[in-house]
C-alpha cells in the first residue's frame, strides 16, 4: 500500500514514467533473485541516494536482502548471510576498497560466502581487470550490471545524477556520460516508442545522437513494436545556455534548492520554524535536527506552487489557509450521521493537507527572510543588470566589495562569469582584475578552478571586439521588461526578468521552428541538426484533434529547477500545443554547478 | 489396391513394407569390405574402404569416401592418418573417425578435417580395440574399449570431458556385445561377457539378469538397444531373442529363432507409439524380422547389407539398393488394407469414382456421411498422405482429403495446409540433388529448424532460403542466419578477392537484421585472411564485437578508432590497456597523442592511478598550461617542505611562462613571495601563517595590530585601496578599535566612502560610532545610513531635502505606529510638498 503510494505520482503524467520505475525494480529484483539466499549490500555511498528513489528497503527485504553496509576499506562488519553483494558504480578506487575487503574475509577465514559486484549502470572490463590483476576477479560469482542511467524524479522529470557530468564532457573531454545518456534514451525507447525526430544543439548533444543511431543499427531486427509516445527528442548542451544556471532562480522551488539543496527529492531545512511533531514529544530536543521533507507533485499543495515565481506563493497560500480552515470549520454544518461520516471521511485528506500547508508557510517564511534581506536584494540587481546587459564591460564595483569583504567564493565565481557569459568574455585587463582579486583573497589554490572555469567557457577573456551576447538576448528576447510574476504569460518570470535561453530555444523549436533562428543558433557553440528515426509502418501516430505532441528535453550537463519550471509552465500554455518532458543528466543550480568545476587543492601539512 | 499392398507383409495384426529410397542407387563399393557409417535421419553414408586391413601397405592405403543418402559420392580421399576403428556421425552431421591410437579425426560433410581430440593417453599402450558413437542430451558422444577392456567415454565431444568407466570384474577378454544407454541424461554401457550381463555407469559396475529367459542361456551374442534407448534385444547363442526394457525391468517376449550363429548386423526396427516392436538380423543375406507375433518375416538380399536403424524403420543399404523397411503406418493402413472400409478408404475411394464422373462416387460419400465419419476421413487422408513416399500416391490422397472437405461446414484448414506444405518440403528435401530422403515421422521429429541447418551444411543456401520464406521462419532465424553461414562459407574462397567477397557478402546481407558481421570475419580470420576480416568488420554495427576481434587480429590502431566511435568508454580504455602493454612508451604516446578522446579517457585514468604519467603526458604534447598547473597541483599534493613547494612552483613558472600564461606565471611568482614571507612570519612570531591567503594574512597581521607589516604586504602586493580599506576596517572593527578606526577614516579620502564605515560599526553594534560617519556619507546613500543607525528624524529630513519621495516611502516603512507618530506626520507633509509641486 504504501508502496504503491510512494510512485504513484509518476503515474499521473501524459508519459507513465513509473514504467521506466517498474522495469528497473524488475531488473533488481532478477538480480538479487540470481543470489540464492539471504544477502548483505555493501553500498556505494553515492548510490543510496538515486537508488532510493527506485526501490525502498522494503523491497530488498522482500528478496532476503538482511544487512546493509556502506563501503570503506578493512572489514565488512559481520551479517550471517550467503551472500555479500557490491553495488558499485564502475570506478577503480572502489574496486580496490572492495579488493581489501576480500582480503580481510580471507584473512580471518570467515564463513563460506558468495560474493557479487552489481555495476551501476555499467559494468567495465577495466574495473573487472583490476580485480584481475589483484587475483580476486574468481571470487566473484556474479558480475552483472544494472542499467540503472535515467531515475524517475516526477511524472515528467528524469535525472542520471551523475553528479561530475558536466566537468567530465566539457572539461575533461571525457564522454563517458554520454555513452550512459544514449543507452538511457535507447531504454527509454525499449519502453515508450521509437523517437521519430530528434533535434540537438551543441557538440554533446551530435555524439549522444550519433550513438543513439549507431545503437540502433545495433538493435536491428528486435525492432520496436510500441506506438511512440514521444515525438521529439531535444538534445541540449549545457554549454549552449551557460547563462541560465548562474542566475539565481525565482521560483519557489528553484529558491528551495538555491538556499537548502534538494538532494534526490529530499531537502533538509532549519527546525527551528516547523512544530514539532507532537506536543507530548516536545520534551526530548528535537530542534537541532534537521527537518527533512520530500519534495514531488505527489503532494497537492506543492505540485501548485513549486513553479511559481516565488513573490506569488504567498497569495496562494493565504488562500489555501482559508480553504482549509473553513474546510474544518464545515463540520459545524455537520447535522446528519450521514453528514458526519462524510466529514469524517474526508479527514486524513485535509489533516494531510493542512499539515503541507503548515510545512510550506515555515519554509515560505524561512525563504523570505533571505529573499527579503538587502544584501539578496543587491546581489539580484547586479544579476539583472548583466543579464540586461548594462555595464557588463567593466569592474563591477559589488563583486569588488564582495570580494572585499571575503563573501563565500562561489557566488563571486557566480556573479563573474555571468558578467563574463553577458559580455562574451570580459576585457583581458579587467579578467585579470577580478582574476587577481580572487587569488589575493581567497588563495592562490584556486588558480586551478579558475583555469577550470575558462576550459569550460564560463570565464574568459574577450577574444573578438564584438559582443554577441545583445544581439542574442534581443533575438531570442532572453530580458523581458515587464513581467507578471502572478499570473505570468511568459517563461521570464521564472527569473523575474530573464527567460532561461534553453527553454527559450525550446520553445522556438516547437514555433515556429529553428530556421527563423538561423543566425543565433551559429552564434550558440556547436552544431545545431535534426535526425529523424524511421518507423515500422502501421506505428505512426494518428493525433487526437487537440491532442498535445510530446517533446523529451534531454539536458547534457545539468538543468535548473527554474528551467524545469520554465518547461512546465509551456506544457500549460493553451495554444502552446507541445507538453514537455525533461531529462538531464543532474538536476543542478548554480552553486553546486561551479563547485562541480573547482578544484580543491589541500596543502600537506609540514 | 493390390497394386498398394503387393508389397505389405502381414506380421500379425500389421503390415511391414520395404521399398527402394531410389530407384537409380549405386554404390561402387562392395560393403563387406569397409567400415560403415550412416547418420540416422536420412542423413550422409561415410565408408572407410581397407580400413580394416591392419597391415599398411602404400597400395592399400585406406580411402574415405562420403555419399548422400541420395548415392551421390560427395568426396572421396585416401587416409592419411592412422590405423581407424569405427567411424561415425555426431547429430551435427560431422564425421569422427576414431583410430587406434585413441584420435579422433573430427570431418565434416565435405570430408573437410576440422579439428581432432584424443581419447586419453592410457590408450596409447592398450589401443582402441572398439568404439561407438552415440547421440545424448548434449550433443554427441564417443565411447572406446581399451585393449585392457576399460571403457573411456566422453558425452559431449564440443565439451571434452573424458570419464574412465569403471573395471568389469573377470573380464579377461573383449566383451561378446556390447551398447550404449542413456538414462536419465547418464550414459551407461551394456556388456555381455560369455552369459553374464553387466551395466556400467560412472561409478559402478552392476550385474543384470534378462527377465524370463531360461536356463539354458550359455552367452549373448548380439545386443540392439533402439532407437529412443527405451529397449533393448539381446541374442544368445541358443538362437534366442530376449526383447525387452533397457532397464531390464521388463520383458517383451523371447523369440525363438533357428539360426546359431549371431546375426551380423542386430537392430530394432520400430515406431512410435507402435505396439509391435521387432528386431532385425542379418545372416548373410538374409534378412529377418521377428517380434512377439511367432511370425517372422524373411527376406532374401542379393548382395552384403547394412542396417540403419531409424526412428520409424530401417535403411537398408547395399551397393546397389538402398531401401526403407518399416511398419505400415496405421492411416495407410487403414486406407489400403484389402478390403477396407475405414472412411479414409472410403473417401478415397468415392474421390476416384468422382474424377471418372461416376455416380459411385455419391454412394460412398453417402456411406461415409451416414455413418458420421466424413471428418474422420479427411483427416485419415491427410494423414496418410504424409505417410507415403511417392508424390503421386501424396497427390491423390490429398486431392481426395480435399474433395472430402467440400461437404464438411467448417473444416479448419490448418492441418491440411500444413500437411501439403510439409510435404512440399519433404519431396524437395528427397530430391536426388539434395539427397535427404526423410520420412514424415524423422522430419516431425528432427523440427524444420534443424532440417536447415543440414541444408545449411550442405552449402544449399538459395534452397534453404526458399523453405524458409516458404515456412514463414522469422527472418532472424531462417533468412538471416543462412545468409550469415553462406558468407563464413564465402569467405573460405581463397580464389576470390577479399574486396569482391567482402562486396558480394554486404551486397546480399546489407542490414538484414540478426546478421553478425563479427562472427563472419571472425571466420575469415580463422582461415587467415585478414584484410578480408576487417573489410567485413566495417559493416558490423557492434563496436563490442568488432573490437575484440580487432585486437586478436592486432588491429590495435583500428580497433582504437572503432572504440572511439563507440562511444563506449570502456570499449576505448580496453584498448588503451592493450596498446600500453603491447607498444614501448614511445609509440604509445605517439599512438594516443592522434586520438584525443583516447588521449583524455587515459588522461583521466593517470590523473588518478598514475600522476606521473601524466606528467609524460603533457610533456610530450608541449602542453605546458596543463604542466603548470600539474606542478601547481603537486606543490600542494606531494611537497611536505617549503623548499619543495616553492621548487614546485618555480616549475609551475616556468611552465607557465612557455605556455606564455603571463597572468598565472606572475601570479604563481607573487604566491611563492607570499609563501615566502608567510614563512618568515610564522619563524618570527610563533604564528601559524602559511597557507593563509594574501587577504587573510594581512588581516591577521592587522589584527595583531602590526600595521606596519600590513602596510608591506598591501604595497608589495599592489593590493587595491579598496579592499585594503575593507580589510582595514573590518578587522579594526573586529577589534572594537573605534579610536584607530576614527583616525583611519580621517587619515585620507575614503576610496570606498564612509557607508562601508557606517555598516561596519552597526555590523559590531556599536551605532554610537556608526554615527559619526553618517554625515560624511554620500548624499545618495545618506538615508540609508541615517535609518541604519537609527535616526529616523535625520533621515527625514534629508529625505525631504533631497524631495525623494522613494526615500521617504522607505523610511515610513521602518516606521511604527506607535512610537514614531511624529515622524508619520513630518513624512506626509513633506510628501505633500513634493506632490504639490
Amino acid at each position: 500500500m504504501t508502496r504503491l503510494k510512494m510512485a504513484a505520482h509518476l503515474s499521473y503524467g501524459r508519459v507513465v514514467l513509473n514504467n521506466l520505475r517498474e522495469a528497473a525494480r524488475k531488473e533488481l529484483r532478477e538480480f538479487l533473485d540470481k543470489c540464492e539466499g539471504s544477502k548483505a549490500i555493501v553500498w556505494d555511498e553515492y548510490l543510496t541516494g538515486p537508488f532510493g528513489l527506485i526501490a525502498q528497503y522494503s523491497l530488498l527485504k522482500e528478496h532476503e536482502v538482511d544487512k546493509m553496509f556502506t563501503l570503506k576499506e578493512g572489514h565488512i562488519p559481520p551479517a550471517e548471510v550467503k551472500n555479500i553483494i557490491f553495488f558499485v558504480r564502475p570506478r577503480l578506487e572502489l574496486m580496490d576498497i572492495i579488493a581489501d575487503n576480500i582480503r580481510c574475509e580471507h584473512k580471518h577465514h570467515g564463513p563460506p560466502r558468495d560474493f557479487h559486484i552489481l555495476f551501476l549502470p555499467r559494468r567495465s572490463l577495466l574495473c573487472e581487470q583490476r580485480l584481475k590483476e589483484q587475483g580476486l576477479l574468481v571470487h566473484f560469482t556474479h558480475i552483472e550490471e544494472y542499467s540503472l542511467d535515467l531515475i524517475p524524479f516526477d511524472s515528467d522529470l528524469m535525472s542520471m545524477e551523475a553528479e561530475s557530468a558536466f566537468r567530465e564532457c566539457y572539461l575533461e573531454n571525457d564522454q563517458t556520460i554520454l555513452f550512459s545518456v544514449a543507452k538511457g534514451l535507447m531504454t527509454l525507447q525499449a519502453l515508450y516508442g521509437t523517437i521519430p525526430q530528434i533535434f540537438g544543439k551543441g557538440e554533446c548533444a551530435r555524439l549522444v545522437a550519433n550513438m543513439m543511431l549507431r545503437m540502433k543499427r545495433e538493435f536491428a531486427g528486435t525492432q520496436n513494436q510500441i506506438l511512440p509516445v514521444f515525438d521529439k527528442l531535444l538534445l541540449l548542451d549545457r554549454n549552449v545556455d551557460l547563462l541560465t544556471p548562474l542566475a539565481t532562480q525565482l521560483t519557489y522551488e528553484g529558491l528551495i534548492d538555491e538556499i537548502y539543496e534538494i538532494q534526490n527529492t529530499h531537502v533538509k531545512l532549519p527546525p527551528e520554524k516547523f512544530a514539532p511533531k507532537k506536543q507530548n514529544e516536545s520534551g526530548r530536543d528535537l530542534s537541532n535536527e534537521p527537518k527533512k521533507l520530500q519534495l514531488n507533485s505527489a503532494e497537492e499543495l506543492y505540485a501548485e506552487i513549486r513553479d511559481k515565481n516565488f513573490n506569488a506563493v504567498g497569495s496562494v497560500l493565504s488562500k489555501k489557509a482559508k480553504f482549509i480552515s473553513a474546510a474544518f470549520e464545515e463540520r459545524h454544518n455537520a447535522k446528519t450521521v450521514g453528514e458526519i461520516k462524510q466529514f469524517v471521511s474526508q479527514l486524513p485528506h485535509m489533516q494531510a493537507a493542512r499539515t503541507s500547508l503548515a510545512n510550506h508557510t515555515s519554509i515560505a517564511e524561512l525563504i523570505k527572510d533571505i529573499t527579503a534581506s538587502e544584501t539578496f536584494f543587491d546581489k539580484l540587481t547586479v544579476e539583472q543588470e548583466f543579464m540586461s546587459g548594462i555595464d557588463t564591460d567593466k569592474v563591477n564595483s559589488y563583486i569588488e566589495d564582495s570580494i572585499a569583504q571575503k563573501e563565500p567564493l562561489i557566488n563571486i565565481l557566480r556573479l563573474v562569469c555571468m558578467q563574463s557569459v553577458c559580455n562574451n568574455g570580459l576585457k583581458q585587463k579587467v579578467l585579470d582584475y577580478y582574476k587577481r582579486e580572487i587569488l589575493q583573497t581567497y588563495g592562490y589554490e584556486h588558480i586551478l578552478t579558475l583555469n577550470n572555469l575558462e576550459k569550460a567557457g564560463l570565464l574568459k577573456p574577450q577574444t573578438s571586439t564584438r559582443n554577441n551576447y545583445p544581439t542574442i538576448r534581443k533575438t531570442l528576447r532572453l530580458w523581458m521588461d515587464d513581467i507578471n510574476e502572478q499570473n505570468p504569460n511568459d517563461i521570464s518570470y521564472v527569473y523575474s526578468g530573464y527567460a532561461p535561453l534553453s527553454v527559450r530555444l525550446t520553445q522556438l523549436l516547437a514555433r515556429p521552428g529553428w530556421r527563423s533562428i538561423e543566425e543565433v543558433l551559429k552564434m550558440l557553440p556547436g552544431p545545431h541538426f535534426e535526425e529523424r528515426q524511421q518507423l515500422p509502418s502501421g506505428l505512426h501516430k494518428k493525433r487526437q484533434q487537440g491532442e498535445n505532441r510530446v517533446t523529451l528535453v534531454f539536458f547534457l550537463g545539468g538543468v535548473t529547477y527554474a528551467e524545469i519550471a520554465a518547461l512546465r509552465f509551456l506544457s500549460q500554455m493553451e495554444e502552446g500545443g507541445t507538453e514537455y518532458i525533461i531529462a538531464t543528466t543532474k538536476l543542478i543550480n548554480g552553486k553546486s554547478w561551479i563547485k562541480s568545476m573547482m578544484d580543491k587543492l589541500e596543502p600537506s601539512l609540514f | 489396391m493390390a497394386f498398394v499392398t503387393a508389397s505389405w507383409n502381414p506380421f500379425g495384426d500389421v503390415f511391414y513394407r520395404k521399398f527402394n529410397l531410389y530407384s537409380d542407387w549405386k554404390m561402387k563399393e562392395d560393403l563387406s569390405n569397409c567400415l560403415i557409417a550412416a547418420a540416422p535421419y536420412a542423413g550422409p553414408i561415410a565408408l572407410m574402404i581397407n580400413g580394416s586391413h591392419k597391415e599398411r601397405s602404400p597400395s592399400l592405403r585406406p580411402i574415405m569416401e562420403i555419399y548422400s543418402s541420395s548415392g551421390n559420392r560427395i568426396v572421396s580421399l585416401p587416409w592419411k592418418s592412422g590405423q581407424v576403428v569405427h567411424i561415425g556421425w555426431t547429430t551435427n552431421e560431422d564425421l569422427l573417425c576414431i583410430q587406434d591410437d585413441g584420435t579422433v579425426l573430427i570431418h565434416d560433410i565435405f570430408g573437410t578435417f576440422k579439428r581432432h581430440f584424443s581419447m586419453g593417453n592410457e590408450v596409447l599402450q592398450n589401443r582402441v580395440v572398439d568404439a561407438k558413437v552415440f547421440p545424448t542430451a548434449y550433443g554427441s558422444g564417443v565411447v572406446i574399449l581399451t585393449g585392457a577392456f576399460r571403457f573411456t567415454l566422453a558425452t559431449n565431444i564440443d565439451d571434452l570431458k573424458l570419464r574412465r568407466f569403471p573395471e568389469v570384474p573377470g573380464l579377461l577378454r573383449p566383451p561378446t556385445c556390447w551398447a550404449v544407454l542413456m538414462q536419465d541424461r547418464q550414459p551407461k554401457i551394456v556388456l555381455a561377457t560369455g552369459k553374464d550381463v553387466y551395466v556400467l555407469d560412472n561409478a559402478s559396475c552392476t550385474s543384470v539378469i534378462p527377465p524370463g529367459l531360461g536356463p539354458q542361456v550359455c552367452g549373448f551374442t548380439q545386443i540392439a538397444v533402439s532407437f529412443n534407448y527405451k529397449k533393448l534385444a539381446l541374442f544368445t547363442d541358443a538362437g534366442n531373442i530376449w526383447m525387452g526394457s533397457s532397464s531390464f525391468k521388463d520383458k517383451l517376449c523371447v523369440v525363438e529363432t533357428n539360426f546359431k550363429t549371431a546375426p551380423k548386423q542386430f537392430v530394432w526396427c520400430d515406431r512410435p507409439k507402435s505396439d509391435n516392436p521387432t528386431v532385425v538380423g542379418i545372416w548373410d543375406k538374409l534378412l529377418v524380422i521377428t517380434g512377439k507375433t511367432k511370425e517372422t518375416i524373411k527376406f532374401y538380399q542379393d548382395e552384403d547389407v547394412h542396417l540403419v536403424p531409424e526412428i520409424d524403420g530401417v535403411r537398408i543399404i547395399s551397393s546397389s539398393n538402398h531401401e526403407f523397411l518399416h511398419e505400415v503406418p496405421p492411416a495407410c493402413q487403414d486406407i489400403f488394407k484389402i478390403a477396407s472400409m475405414a472412411p479414409g478408404a472410403l473417401l478415397l475411394e468415392a474421390h476416384k469414382e468422382y474424377e471418372k464422373e461416376s455416380q459411385k462416387a455419391d454412394e460412398y460419400l453417402r456411406e461415409i456421411k451416414e455413418q458420421n465419419l466424413l471428418f474422420e476421413a479427411v483427416q485419415q487422408c491427410i494423414e496418410a498422405a504424409g505417410n507415403e513416399y511417392e508424390p503421386e500416391m501424396q497427390k491423390s490422397l490429398l486431392r481426395a482429403a480435399s474433395f472430402g472437405k467440400c461437404f464438411i461446414s467448417n473444416f479448419p484448414p490448418d492441418t491440411f495446409v500444413k500437411m501439403a506444405r510439409d510435404l512440399r518440403v519433404l519431396n524437395a528435401m528427397r530430391d536426388y540433388i539434395v539427397g535427404i530422403p526423410l520420412t514424415y515421422p524423422q522430419y516431425k521429429q528432427l523440427t524444420i529448424e534443424i532440417l536447415i541447418d543440414r541444408l545449411i551444411l550442405r552449402r544449399l543456401y538459395p534452397l534453404a532460403i526458399r523453405i524458409c520464406k516458404y515456412m514463414k521462419i522469422s527472418e532472424l532465424q531462417g533468412a538471416s542466419r543462412i545468409l550469415a553461414h553462406w558468407a563464413c562459407y564465402k569467405v573460405q574462397q581463397k580464389d576470390e578477392p577479399d574486396d569482391s567477397i567482402a562486396r558480394a557478402i554486404n551486397h546480399k546481407l546489407g542490414d538484414t537484421p540478426g546478421i553478425s558481421y563479427s562472427e563472419i570475419a571472425a571466420k575469415a580470420y580463422e582461415c587467415g585472411r585478414i584484410e578480408l576480416a576487417i573489410k567485413l568488420l566495417e559493416y558490423e554495427p557492434r563496436s563490442g564485437e568488432q573490437v575484440p576481434l580487432l585486437l586478436k587480429m592486432k588491429r590495435s590502431q583500428l580497433a582504437l578508432l572503432k572504440a572511439i566511435e563507440s562511444g563506449d568508454s570502456d570499449l576505448v580504455y580496453t584498448v588503451v590497456t592493450y596498446l600500453k602493454n603491447e607498444m614501448n612508451r614511445g609509440d604509445f604516446f605517439m599512438t594516443l597523442q592522434n586520438q584525443p578522446v583516447a588521449l583524455s579517457l587515459y588522461r583521466q585514468f593517470c590523473k588518478h592511478q598514475e600522476p606521473e604519467t601524466l606528467k609524460d603526458l603533457f610533456n610530450q604534447d608541449d602542453n605546458h598550461q596543463e604542466l603548470g598547473n600539474f606542478y601547481v597541483r603537486s606543490s600542494y599534493s606531494n611537497e611536505t617542505t617549503i623548499e619543495g613547494r616553492v621548487a614546485a612552483l618555480q616549475s609551475a613558472v616556468d611552465e607557465y611562462n612557455k605556455a606564455k600564461n603571463e597572468f598565472a606565471a606572475k601570479i604563481t611568482e607573487e604566491q611563492i613571495k607570499l609563501l615566502r614571507y608567510q614563512f618568515r612570519l610564522q619563524k618570527e612570531s610563533g604564528k601559524t601563517y602559511l597557507d593563509l591567503s594574501l587577504h587573510d594574512t594581512v588581516q591577521a597581521l592587522l589584527l595583531d595590530s602590526k600595521h606596519k607589516q600590513a602596510e608591506q604586504l598591501y604595497k608589495d602586493f599592489k593590493i587595491p585601496d579598496k579592499r585594503f580599506w575593507w580589510l582595514k576596517i573590518s578587522a579594526l572593527a573586529e577589534k572594537q578599535d573605534w579610536e584607530e578606526l576614527e583616525k583611519f577614516s580621517k587619515s585620507k579620502k575614503s576610496p570606498i566612502g564612509y557607508m562601508p564605515f557606517v555598516e561596519i560599526c552597526v555590523k559590531h553594534r556599536n551605532k554610537y560610532e556608526a554615527k559619526k560617519y553618517v554625515a560624511k556619507v554620500s548624499p545618495e546613500q545618506k538615508v540609508k545610513g541615517y535609518i541604519m543607525v537609527g535616526d529616523l528624524e535625520q533621515a527625514v529630513e534629508t529625505a525631504t531635502e533631497r524631495k525623494n519621495e522613494n526615500e521617504l516611502n522607505i523610511i515610513l516603512s521602518k516606521c511604527t505606529a506607535a512610537t514614531d507618530q511624529s515622524i508619520v506626520e513630518k513624512i506626509n507633509r513633506a510628501k505633500a510638498q513634493i506632490l504639490k509641486k
